[in-house]
């Protein structure tokens, strides 16, 4: 075999490691490097998971990730407002307290620095949830292109321990914890209360799954770590949770059509191509990049993402090659997986406008061969709507 | 996890019986996790000592399959085209393709079970 990859039995110099680095490590966890980071891709088949299982996890119960090497950023000051505005092309004006946004940082080409989670946790007072990969590059430009505004920049991310309680049992684990009352927190929205004996603790019912559940922001010391998700684990325990790696976390938000910084969205895609637009508010005041999506949006794009399902049997993978029914390319896979709740093989990729329609068939290239699929709606998977009250 | 000690193993987590049963091992399936898909070649086909003779996915990764020694295919476990979980249930029993073995002096150069879980240790500890 190619590639059989063990644990490092000790986390290799220069690579990061969250503060429950050593649970992992105790259960387990099949430990890879990501961006940087020492982070589980899967816990073992012995103690019952696996990236299918994890997946099948979230999808039907629940499932416990940890996403510390998420990063934050918090603004904060009398122009904290404009200071958003300017460097995210979503419209934070239209945010209540303690409402959050998906949105994107933009450079002035209108491509991507990452995307983020615009939370607004007070009257002037935002906090944004960033990608581990990206986390300096991302603060130091916001704090470079908010000088001019009356807000205060800081860089959080080594203050929190995040937690992501994912699934339709997502909220019952976690209401079994807190003071608070869950069921008034809507989908994108946050509240603080007291989390196994911490106090105000920030929640939000946000996730990186396509699934209902919470992200929970607490103390990043090792102890309180330990202790909180292993107290997550035992009141998820008549829910059947998982503890989850990023195995899953990747199978998940794929089904569920989510950009990954540095696949479906990098500094050379822009915000039409990657078929963002409900997340680019044109009309709102002036931000970084929208000059270059006015103009693009009136040449028109050249590619554009599209999901694809595999007709003959094979898995499309990140990278490889789209060809059109003649065998000429037109086009690359960004994420391409099977999707173990779809029990599908599926993928996003770029291709022309002109081969995008639904039904239309293309070739991957797997090992130099033109394997057929189809381009279908997405997302992939949606989850069932509840009954009113958490939506 | 015991490594039957009825057959030989390479450093690329292949095993090999004396009669050319060609299978991945234990540690492989489980370092790739839940295995997805297996591609394998057609009866008939010459595999060559070192050089990969078909493909193993598991959800995450890609793998290709190494041949532990040179050989012609005479059998394909089909069944793993429609239940590939099978290797990760029975690694040692869910074997890929049978070989009709060119020159059985070549096992001889492999490694005995006891070598390989060695290697397999020594691995982890890098």
């Amino acid at each position: 075999m190619s590639v059989v990859e063990a644990t490092p039995p000790v986390v290799p110099k220069n690579v990061r490691k969250t503060a429950l680095n050593a649970v992992h490590r105790q259960m387990g966890a099949k430990m890879v490097e990501f961006n940087g980071w020492d982070m589980p891709v899967e816990y073992p088949a012995s103690i019952g998971c696996g990236i299918v299982n994890e997946h099948m996890a979230v999808r039907t119960g629940v499932g416990i990730f940890d996403v510390s090497h998420m990063g934050d950023i918090r603004l904060a000051g009398r122009e904290a407002l404009a200071a958003v505005q300017h460097i995210s092309m979503n419209d934070a004006s239209r945010l209540a307290i303690g409402q959050a946004q998906y949105s994107a940082l933009l450079y002035p080409q209108g491509t991507f620095v990452d995307d983020v989670i615009v939370h607004r946790l007070g009257e002037d007072e935002y906090l944004l949830v960033i990608n581990a990969g990206t986390r300096e590059k991302d603060f130091n430009w916001v704090r470079d292109n908010t000088c001019q505004f009356d807000c205060k920049v800081e860089h959080l991310s080594d203050d929190f321990t995040q937690i992501a309680i994912q699934g339709p049992k997502g909220v019952d684990v976690l209401q079994k914890l807190t003071d608070a009352d869950l069921s008034v927190v809507k989908f994108y929205w946050v509240t603080r209360g007291t989390v196994c004996g911490l106090k105000n603790i920030l929640m939000g019912r946000t996730g990186y799954t396509a699934e209902d559940g919470f992200e929970i922001y607490i103390p990043p010391d090792e102890a309180t770590s330990a202790r909180v998700w292993h107290e997550i684990l035992a009141a998820g325990k008549e829910f059947g949770a998982v503890p989850c790696g990023l195995g899953a976390r990747n199978t998940l938000r794929l089904e569920g059509k989510l950009p990954l910084y540095g696949h479906e969205i990098s500094d050379t895609i822009n915000v039409w191509e990657a078929g963002l637009d409900r997340f680019c508010k044109m009309e709102k005041p002036d931000f970084i990049g929208r000059a270059a999506l006015e103009k693009a949006k009136a040449e028109g794009v050249k590619k554009t993402l599209v999901g694809l399902e595999m007709v003959d049997r094979g898995i499309a993978r990140d990278g490889y090659k789209v060809l059109d029914e003649s065998g000429r390319e037109i086009g690359y896979v960004t994420s391409g997986s099977p999707a173990p709740f779809l029990k599908k093989n599926i993928a996003l990729a770029y291709v022309p406008p002109a081969q995008a329609a639904f039904g239309t068939t293309v070739k991957v290239e797997i090992r130099g061969q033109g394997v057929k699929a189809k381009v279908v709606p997405t997302p992939f998977y949606k989850r069932p709507k509840k009954a009113a009250k958490s939506e | 996890m015991p490594y039957p000690t009825d057959r030989k193993y390479t450093k690329e987590h292949e095993w090999i019986t004396a009669d050319g049963t060609i299978g991945i091992t234990d540690h492989a399936q489980e370092s790739l996790g839940d295995i997805v898909f297996v591609e394998l070649p057609k009866a008939g086909t010459e595999i060559t000592t070192g050089k990969p003779f078909g493909t193993v996915e598991s959800v995450k990764a890609v793998s290709d399959l190494f041949a532990p020694v040179s050989g012609t295919v005479t059998t394909v476990n089909e069944d793993l085209a429609t239940a590939p979980e099978k290797v990760n249930k029975d690694a040692h029993g869910a074997w890929m393709v049978k070989i009709k073995v060119k020159d059985p002096a070549e096992l001889n150069a492999l490694l005995s079970a006891a070598d390989y879980e060695k290697f397999v240790s020594e691995e982890a500890a890098h």
